[in-house]
């Protein structure tokens, strides 16, 4: 699809990115640390940081979710630079998110708290995608990686798609008893786009393997197969291995 | 945001004329910077500051009454301000804060009540005949939601059975239905489709004629904010706040249980009796506990962390009303 060569990103760049991206996803936590001094919260303090964070695990792990169909659709690759730290933004969030709801709600009672995962579904669902992204966040690292090796790596954090599919379900089941769904069905049809690209993109991927070998090279050059041979596409084939 | 490092920025065919002086670029660098700051830092601001929807609230004309201490608990008040910006009122949509925010579209003068069904004397009530019925009391009650909150509000009414008992049901009344308006011009979430309205509620006959029910004008010393059911209400302390339907048009004595709201969209969920009762959870949570709004500071990190405080039977009012259902498993009649 891509045929002019890949934009390619300075270390200096790089770095002024990951800056940027500390910057503004830490804005959500800071804007609640004000409120918590102004008496911001409103009537129901827990409830609203709870819902607070998160909305922002959510939308950190869509925004994730999007780094790969973003990169695929733009040739953008260094975008692949900054999706673990996205990933663990959204763990972050995910992590004040559920410590509420362990230390405030559940007064830090683990009984308590294992007969609420098991009463509620829409806290087995939450709970479960927790537990995936700490699996995630914990073998983040990129010793890690090479230890695992890419395939086996790859094929881990692939549950990053149960991850956003149980925390879609999470959530509608938290406003099923309210049979209101206007919110959850955005971040549902987000979810299904991201998806969805990944997809599609697998099923052409898939098309142009069977085709005969003298037709595949005439098609518009798509990436990966057959390794066009410039730097950037290198790059772009090594990361690819690791794209989830 | 990349950066092309191997390009040379300019040629020698630029002319030296036509390179921005340093000085001047690094000006016009600040001056981007600080309007793209100012820009975020403007659309920032509202998201920043959540007070807005407590500080508008324009306080209601004032309702003499007179305290009545039998019906007053002494715990503390919820705050004004989390009693009317914190509620359920679905016809105004579904956060708590959209009544607050939505409800200033209600008329609720003309407004009447039509009391009707097995009675002798049926009759339709304006506003200012309630609000003469019989002396205002102000009743400081325990109000306890379903979803696991609850608050400590002074409301202002009388009981409900002053005004049935003047209507006079008939022997074959059982039930009271209560039906709340309806109208898709005053209350815009009434155009979706989150429960079949008109909101319709329900009480056993007795249950109504307790003297601990109260058809309520008003609260804090003042008419009814729109927000919270005006400009008439009941409020059935033992029961989850669900089954004190807000803005009334039509109370009707009935022979039938009547088939109220939430019951009808979740009966296993919501059944029809709804008593506070810690023993029986909500199938998707446990109603052993509260949390009391407006505990610790207000909206900070202290209320944050105010722990829950245990739900009482009947929300407290056991000694009242638990004569109502002897006999009765509640665990069934839930």
């Amino acid at each position: 699809m891509r045929t002019t060569p890949a934009p390619m990103l300075t270390s200096a760049g790089l770095r002024r990115l990951k800056v940027l991206v500390w910057l503004l996803a830490l804005l959500p936590l800071a804007r609640l640390v004000w409120l918590g001094t102004q008496d911001g919260f409103g009537a129901n303090p827990l409830e609203f940081v709870t819902r607070s964070t998160g909305t922002w695990a959510l939308v950190l792990l869509c925004v994730t979710l999007a780094i790969t169909p973003l990169r695929h659709w733009s040739g953008a690759h260094w975008l692949v630079r900054l999706r673990r730290l996205l990933g663990l933004f959204a763990f972050f969030y995910a992590c004040l998110h559920m410590l509420l709801w362990f230390v405030v709600d559940q007064g830090l009672d683990p009984s308590a708290m294992l007969a609420d995962v098991i009463k509620r579904p829409f806290i087995t669902a939450g709970f479960t995608a927790f537990v995936l992204m700490t699996v995630l966040a914990v073998t983040s690292p990129h010793a890690v990686v090479r230890r695992l090796g890419g395939r086996r790596w790859q094929a881990l954090h692939r549950s990053v798609y149960a991850v956003a599919v149980l925390a879609i379900l999470h959530y509608w089941w938290h406003k099923a008893g309210k049979n209101d769904f206007s919110e959850v069905a955005i971040y549902a049809a987000v979810v299904a786009v991201l998806l969805g690209a990944r997809i599609v993109r697998a099923w052409r991927r898939r098309a142009q393997a069977v085709k005969p070998p003298g037709r595949a090279g005439g098609s518009s050059g798509s990436d990966g197969a057959g390794g066009s041979g410039a730097g950037g596409a290198n790059d772009g084939d090594r990361s690819d291995s690791i794209a989830v | 945001m990349w950066i092309k490092t191997d390009d040379k920025p300019w040629g020698d065919e630029i002319l030296a004329s036509e390179i921005t002086p340093r000085a001047l670029f690094e000006q016009r660098r600040r001056l981007l910077a600080m309007a793209a700051a100012g820009a975020a830092g403007a659309t920032l601001t509202p998201w920043f500051a959540r007070q807005a929807l407590a500080a508008q609230q324009p306080h209601g004309a004032k309702l003499a009454a007179r305290a009545n201490p039998a019906y007053t608990t002494l715990e503390k008040r919820t705050p004004y301000e989390d009693v009317t910006t914190y509620n359920n009122f679905y016809e105004f949509g579904t956060d708590k804060g959209d009544p607050a925010r939505h409800a200033g579209t209600l008329q609720t003068r003309p407004w009447t009540v039509s009391v009707e069904g097995m009675v002798r004397q049926p009759r339709t009530y304006d506003l200012d005949a309630l609000l003469k019925l019989v002396p205002l009391e102000e009743r400081v009650y325990r109000m306890r939601c379903v979803e696991g909150w609850s608050m400590v509000i002074p409301w202002v009414g009388y009981s409900l059975a002053e005004l049935l008992r003047r209507v006079e049901p008939l022997g074959s009344a059982k039930y009271v239905e209560f039906t709340t308006l309806a109208d898709r011009k005053q209350m815009p979430g009434v155009s979706s489709p989150v429960l079949d309205w008109p909101y319709v509620e329900g009480l056993r006959l007795d249950e109504a004629m307790h003297p601990l029910t109260l058809l309520t004008l008003g609260l804090y010393g003042e008419v009814l904010p729109n927000q919270n059911g005006a400009p008439v209400r009941i409020v059935v302390p033992w029961k989850y706040g669900f089954k004190s339907a807000k803005s009334i048009v039509r109370i009707r004595l009935v022979d039938k249980q009547p088939l109220t709201a939430w019951n009808r969209a979740a009966p296993r969920e919501y059944g029809f009796y709804s008593n506070v009762n810690p023993a029986v959870d909500h199938p998707r949570w446990s109603q052993a506990t509260e949390r009391r709004i407006g505990e610790g500071s207000r909206g900070g990190f202290a209320g944050l962390f105010a722990p829950k405080q245990k739900t009482l039977p009947f929300n407290g009012y056991e000694q009242q009303v638990a004569s109502l259902y002897a006999g009765m498993d509640l665990k069934k009649f839930y």
